[in-house]
Order: C-alpha cells, then structure tokens, then sequence
C-alpha cells in the first residue's frame, strides 16, 4: 500500500510551492518531489523592449530582491553598450548593493529562518516565528530590527529613488549623484549596520553554538550533500558580491572552474523535467546525471553556504574572522551541511555592512562624473551578480538600435533548484520513518527547504513566520488516513 | 466590539506589493492591533480551508496584490471576493495588470517554447515540456495550467477600490489603512490617491512651460540629463502628465522619468492611449515627414506607454490567434 504525502500550499513562495511524498509499504520514503507550478516568460515578454529599460522590468521579477536584478541588468547593459561607468558610479552601485544585502540577510535571519534555531524546531508551531524571536530575545531587539532594515533601505531610496524597484541604472554608471549630506546618512547608516552585524554573530554564537544539541543537527547526515559549489570572487579570490570571476570548486573544495559571466553558455546548462516549472542547472563541463550528488554529477549550490566554500577569505577584518572561526568549527573548507547556510549568512551580512562602511566613508561617492555615455552599436551584452540567494546572470542581444531579440536570465534559486530539491528528499527519507509524520517532522523536513533562503520569489518575505503546509497522508484506495493543517 | 477581520492574498506578482506592507515599519505594529489578520498566506498559518469555513462577507476588508494568470489565483480572487465586504486591489499589476501583463504580446505557446526549448542554455534534446499531468516513478504530479492571458482583478471579479502603484507608496498604504479603520473611504471604485497628474507635484514642474514641445524624443542612457530641468522637454518619454499623483515623484527624484505605475487620472479609460495623445500633441513640426521622424525615435511604444497597463487597455492583449488549443482563457 503506498500513501502519498502532500505539502502544499507551501505560500512563502512567489506564487505557490509544492512538496509530493510518496511513501511505501513500511510507511519509509519511496519518492519525493519539489515542485515549482509557476512561469511568468518574462524572458520572451523582454522581446521587442529597450535596452535600457530593462533594469526595471526585470527588478519585477522579484520585489524583494529587486535589487539584484536591477544591477545584474545595468551590468549587462554596460556590457551590451561596452561602455566602463566611471570609477565613483561603480563605487555608487557597489554602496547600494552592500546596502540591500544587509537588509535582505537581516529580514531571512530574524524573520524566516531564524526563528527555527532561536525559538527551537521543537517549540511550539505558535512560536516558532518572528514573535517567538522576540519572546525569546527580547522587544527591544525586534524594534532594533525593524529600526535598522528601515534605516537602511531608506539609504537605498535616497541613491535608486524607490528602495522596491530602484530606478538608478543605467548602461554606464548611474542616473544621480550624492550629495554631501547623502554620504552622511550612509556613513551613520552603515556604522549602525556594523554594530548589528556583530550582534547578530553573537545571538548566533550563544543560541546556536553553544547549544551542542543544535551543532550536532547541522551536521548530521540528514542536511548534508557534497556537490560543487559556485560564487563570484575578486581577484585573491575572496567574496565579492557586486563583481568578479565565478569561481567553482568540487566536493573536495579544490578550484575546478573559474569564468567570466561572457563564458556562462560553456559552464552553466539547464535541465527540463516535466513536473516542475523550473528549470534545473548544472555544470555543462561534468554533465547532467539526475539529482545525485559527488564528484560526477553537474549538481552544484550557490548562495552562502557556497559563496564561502567556493572562495579563500573575505575582504573586510571582522568578516574575516568569522570565516576563520566557521571553517575551524564545521570541520575545514568545504562546509556541505545545507544548514550551516544560516551562520554563512550572518557572515556575509557581516561582510556587506563592512564593505558598506568604507564606501560610504570614500569620498569619490559624492562626485559628479558618474555616466559615461555610450558611443558604440549593442549587440550582445552579459551581467552577473551574486544575489542574497545566488549568482545571478543576465545575458541580452539586441538589434542595432538597443531593442532586445533575446534575453537569458538564470535566476538565483535555479541554480539551487535540483539541491534543493535533493535536500527535501533526504530529509524526508532521514526523518519519516515507519509512517511516522508530526508536526515538528514536517518542520525539519521544511528545515531542509527554508535554509536556502529560496526566492521564487519570497522565501524572506515580511512577518512572523513559517509556511503555512498541508500535509495529506492517502492510502492507496485514495482514502485520506491523516490531515495535519498548520 | 470586536476588531475587524482583513486578509491578504497575492496572485501573479512578484512579491513587492507585500514588502511594501511591511515598509510601513513601527506602524505595522500599530495596524496589527487595531485590526485581526485572518488570511496572510506569507506571515500567517492560516489556509484555504480556513477562508472556506468563514461566513460570506465576514471579512471586512480582503487586499489581493498581482495579476490573474491561473485557474488557482482565478478560484482564490473569487473566494476572496466572496468572504470579503469590501475588496481593495492591491498594486498595479491587480489594478492594471502590471509589467508581467506585458506578456500579453505574446502567446502562451511562445512563452514556453522560449523557456524550455529556445534558451541558449537548456539542453534539452527530447524537447520536454512541463505539463499538467505528469506520470513519473509509478506516481502521478499535476501543475496548475497557465492561461492564455494575464488579466487584470476586476476582469475576473467586482472590485471596491484600487491602491495603484509598482508597488503601492508606503504613504498611500498608510493613508488607505487609516481611511478603512475611519470609515472614512470615498465611493466605491475610487482609487485611493491623488486625483491629479504627477506633474502637478513634481519637484521640477517650475521647468514645465505651459505647452512643452518636442523637437526630438532621446533615450535616458544617450545623455546626461539636466537634474532640475523637466525631463519632458528635454525629450524624455516622462510619463509624468498621464500619471496619477502620489509617489512624491521618487523615480524623478533619481532623475529618470516616470513610467506611469500609478495608472492614469479618474478621468481617462487608456493610459497609453492618453500617454500617446500628451506626446503628439507636444510634437512642433507641421511637415509630415518630420513628425515621422521625430516619431520614428519612440522605440517601443508598447513597452514604454503600456509598461503597466497592457490588461486593462482596450488593446487587452496582442491578436495571436489560438494556436496552442488549451484552455481559451
């Protein structure tokens, strides 16, 4: 007799997410699907618009990390124009984006994925969310939360016009200049966004680390894959998330890949399945081999836990010193516990808000040459990134007046699709067994999930929070057995 | 006396529509005690089956944010509209159909040969498609079909008012918020903004000569544009004087012109076609050949005049004819 076992609506997705588990006669996992039912063809409905609006049509591909989008896109374009902004414009660019990144880490950490580590995967489902947070640290963090994404994103404003759906670039450099007292609401900005950083690595260290129970969780087997892992690097390969060299190392933490964005065709391939919306990547050079992991198979992860694995350091002192202290505590370069993403990320928050720092204290922000205007015919222009949740290519051919006849788009999550998908398969097989589904089991299976930060898009969405799931428990005849609404 | 019940469901959006929820900050603080939030599949538990069991028209206010693309958001704008005495669409893509309405140039059997077949990098030798019903590993999976057209909320059910905007401004948010927990909203199927265009607030507007004539229509990337001038009579396409006030001109405060996100004024039924009708007539030539010219510089009219609005519009969608032989909606 098998039984199927559905999740779904999970809603903290743009448009609606999908878990389908089947499970066999000893009630153990037989199949396990992740499934995407949604397509809005903004790369066939970017035909026939120009060039230099598509900054701001793609931003609407995702409202919470538009800002991704929006300077994967004006790095096309400058590519597209082959026109270099001047140094201050890419200084502007960079300074809003460690910006958006500080804002975006902070909402998943305390918001979304937080709470199943700072309130406990145990706790009560009513508490585990934004409000179970603040009971167990305390009002005044909360409000010290709000406070800081307001502050910040209102820095992002001020540079891009609107913080959701920024409005500043432009195919070389950017469409406004700073003013002086602009750099000083960045430099208040972002010393308050060092501070909260650093407060944030210390919830971690005392809730998460010095909990061995929770240590021995991000290890275990049950969130573990070892697969190749993807993230942009500057020249001594550190993090970078504005610019840089996709850099790929193997389960093995050895580099075997590194590329410009113009090269992606030759490194990066999508795989079609017929149950899903999305498409599946992989690395072209090793090859699809189905959703497995190790050395042979193309599978590969980007996002945090990637960016740290694929790169030797970070550029910022503070940063730094949390990398070293994560790779001494999971056990050395590559980390391949999906979980630890969570720490990752805190350390990447840390990153940007010190990277924001020294840019907004650079004087060349607030000068006045920040477009080169372009005198060449486009033709063929490619952008990349590193989202909050993975690298991020735009890719664009236009005719000869700037009018787009194709655009490529491999979005962020894409990249993680099949390892995530691989990640919710393993945990159900670790964690349902004989039949037995509870509440706090589809927790951890959603656990598996939820650590990517997905963004199809808003895993990082608002308020208190898990996902609403369903979870159908059939016998063969079709009979419902179980019904867990939460 | 019990507070009043309000809900929230997103359709074809991107997600943006809730962010701005939450950029209302401390103030959601104060929103959540005055109101109970009965339905908010991105922050709260509570399901469909939930809704299903309220009475009709318990709710007293529903806000659905995003376009209507499937069945599914089709059945829930429904049910929302059902269990709600009064229905706000939220955002432009609820209001006008949005920038993913543009895909409304093109058909569904495009969309899906691009994404999955004509992609530089799908491989994809054996040219599978996502379907409906899939049989895979001796178990069944189903996805949702898409339709054929993106359609705007009040094309599939009644709707009360409209807060416009990609996405709403936080003010107008908290304004609409204040005016529903006030009794204080105007008659039904107003949009709750400004009645005024946009020129009419903009910082530069002092610029604006009182008739504005184009010699030539530039693009933003091709020159520095003067920071304090209006856009418009520098020969950007600004979409200022068909666009409805309440944004505090932000974009133009970036010195880009607007794009026309908050819809058109009460007054007129087709944004672009008045957008086009503020363009021609600003045109200063009376020799046919120049005004081709001039006009010929206005790439992407569709894209530019209709970013927002393309479901709405009498043009709806592009004539592509039925090609794929699905669901016809």
């Amino acid at each position: 007799m098998n039984r199927q076992v559905t999740i779904d609506p999970i809603t903290r997705l743009e448009g609606h997410g999908k878990i389908n588990i089947w499970l066999d006669e000893q009630g153990n996992v037989d199949h396990a699907y992740f499934q995407v039912p949604e397509l809005r063809g903004f790369e066939k409905f970017a035909e026939g618009r120009r060039a230099e609006d598509m900054p701001q049509i793609t931003s609407r591909i995702c409202g919470v990390c538009p800002t991704a989008h929006h300077m994967a896109s004006t790095k096309a374009l400058d590519d597209l124009f082959k026109v270099e902004p001047p140094s201050a414009a890419k200084k502007i660019r960079e300074l809003v984006y460690s910006a958006f990144f500080v804002e975006d880490h902070a909402l998943h950490f305390y918001f979304l994925g937080g709470p199943d580590f700072v309130v406990g995967p145990t706790a009560p489902k009513a508490q585990r969310n934004i409000l179970g947070v603040l009971g167990k640290v305390g009002l005044d963090v909360g409000k010290e939360v709000i406070g800081l994404r307001r502050q910040i994103r209102e820095l992002i404003a001020i540079a891009g016009g609107k913080v959701i759906h920024p409005v500043l670039g432009l195919p070389g450099g950017v469409s406004k200049t700073l003013s002086s007292e602009d750099q000083q609401k960045f430099i208040a900005g972002a010393a308050h966004a060092v501070e909260f950083a650093k407060f944030s690595l210390q919830i971690f260290n005392d809730i998460v680390l010095k909990n061995p129970q929770y240590v021995e969780w991000i290890l275990s087997d049950a969130y573990t894959h070892k697969t190749y892992y993807m993230g942009m690097v500057d020249e001594d390969n550190r993090v970078n998330f504005y610019d840089g060299l996709l850099r790929v190392v193997g389960p093995d933490g050895k580099e075997s890949l590194k590329f410009k964005a113009q090269d992606y065709l030759k490194h990066v391939a999508e795989h079609v399945e017929p149950w899903s919306y999305i498409k599946f990547c992989y690395l072209k050079d090793v090859g699809w081999s189905g959703f497995t992991e190790g050395v042979q198979s193309g599978v590969y992860c980007v996002a945090p836990l990637a960016r740290l694995n694929a790169a030797e350091g970070m550029a910022t002192p503070l940063a730094q010193e949390a990398y070293e202290q994560y790779f001494d505590t999971l056990g050395g370069r590559p980390v391949h516990h999906t979980l630890a993403n969570h720490w990752a990320r805190l350390i990447e928050l840390m990153y940007a808000a010190e990277r924001l720092n020294e840019l907004a204290n650079d004087p060349e922000i607030i000068e006045h040459n920040v477009r080169n205007i372009p005198q060449k015919t486009p033709d063929e222009g490619f952008g990349v990134v590193e989202a909050p949740r993975g690298t991020l290519f735009h890719h664009y051919r236009t005719d000869s007046r700037g009018i787009i006849t194709q655009a490529n788009l491999i979005v962020a999550t894409q990249n993680n699709a099949a390892r995530i998908a691989m990640s919710v398969e393993k945990a159900a097989r670790s964690l349902i067994k004989n039949g037995l589904v509870d509440d706090g089991i589809l927790n951890m299976v959603e656990m598996a999930f939820r650590a990517y930060d997905p963004c199809h898009g808003c895993a990082t969405h608002a308020l208190p929070g898990q996902m609403p799931i369903k979870l159908v428990i059939y016998d063969s005849g079709g009979t419902i057995l179980k019904e867990i609404a939460r | 006396m019990s507070k009043p019940k309000v809900g929230f469901y997103w359709c074809a959006s991107c997600g943006g529509c809730e962010e701005a929820v939450v950029d209302l900050a401390e103030k959601i603080i104060d929103v959540v005690g005055l109101v109970d939030i009965v339905f908010w599949p991105v922050a709260l538990d509570f399901k469909r089956s939930d809704m299903e069991k309220m009475k009709d028209g318990e709710m007293a206010v529903g806000f659905v944010n995003g376009a209507i693309r499937t069945s599914e958001q089709f059945e829930m704008a429904e049910l929302m509209r059902r269990k709600s005495q009064c229905l706000i669409a939220f955002g432009s893509c609820a209001h006008l159909g949005g920038v993913p309405g543009l895909a409304n140039l093109y058909d569904r059997e495009a969309i899906l040969r691009r994404v999955y077949q004509e992609a530089p990098s799908v491989v994809n030798p054996e040219n599978i498609r996502p379907a409906v019903d899939t049989h895979v590993s001796g178990v069944n999976l189903s996805l949702p079909e898409f339709w054929r057209t993106v359609k705007t909320l009040d094309q599939v059910v009644d709707v009360d008012y409209y807060l416009p905007g990609c996405p709403p401004p936080v003010k107008l948010i908290g304004d609409a918020l204040g005016a529903i927990l006030g009794g204080k909203l105007p008659p039904r199927g107003a949009v709750l903004a400004p009645d005024k265009a946009l020129c009419s607030d903009c910082p530069r507007r002092d610029s604006k000569p009182e008739k504005v004539i184009l010699k030539e229509l530039r693009r933003p990337h091709e020159f520095l544009a003067d920071s304090r001038e209006c856009l418009l009579t520098q020969g950007i396409l600004c979409m200022g004087p068909s666009t409805r006030s309440g944004c505090d001109a932000a974009c133009i405060d970036a010195n880009m012109p607007c794009t026309g996100c908050l819809g058109p004024t009460d007054e007129v039924r087709d944004f672009g076609a008045k957008a086009l009708a503020a363009i021609a007539t600003s045109i200063d030539s009376d020799d046919e050949a120049e005004i081709n010219a001039i006009i010929n510089q206005a790439v992407d009219p569709v894209g530019v005049l209709y970013r927002y609005s393309l479901p709405s519009s009498l043009l709806h969608r592009r004539a592509t004819g039925n090609t794929d032989g699905g669901s016809s909606k």
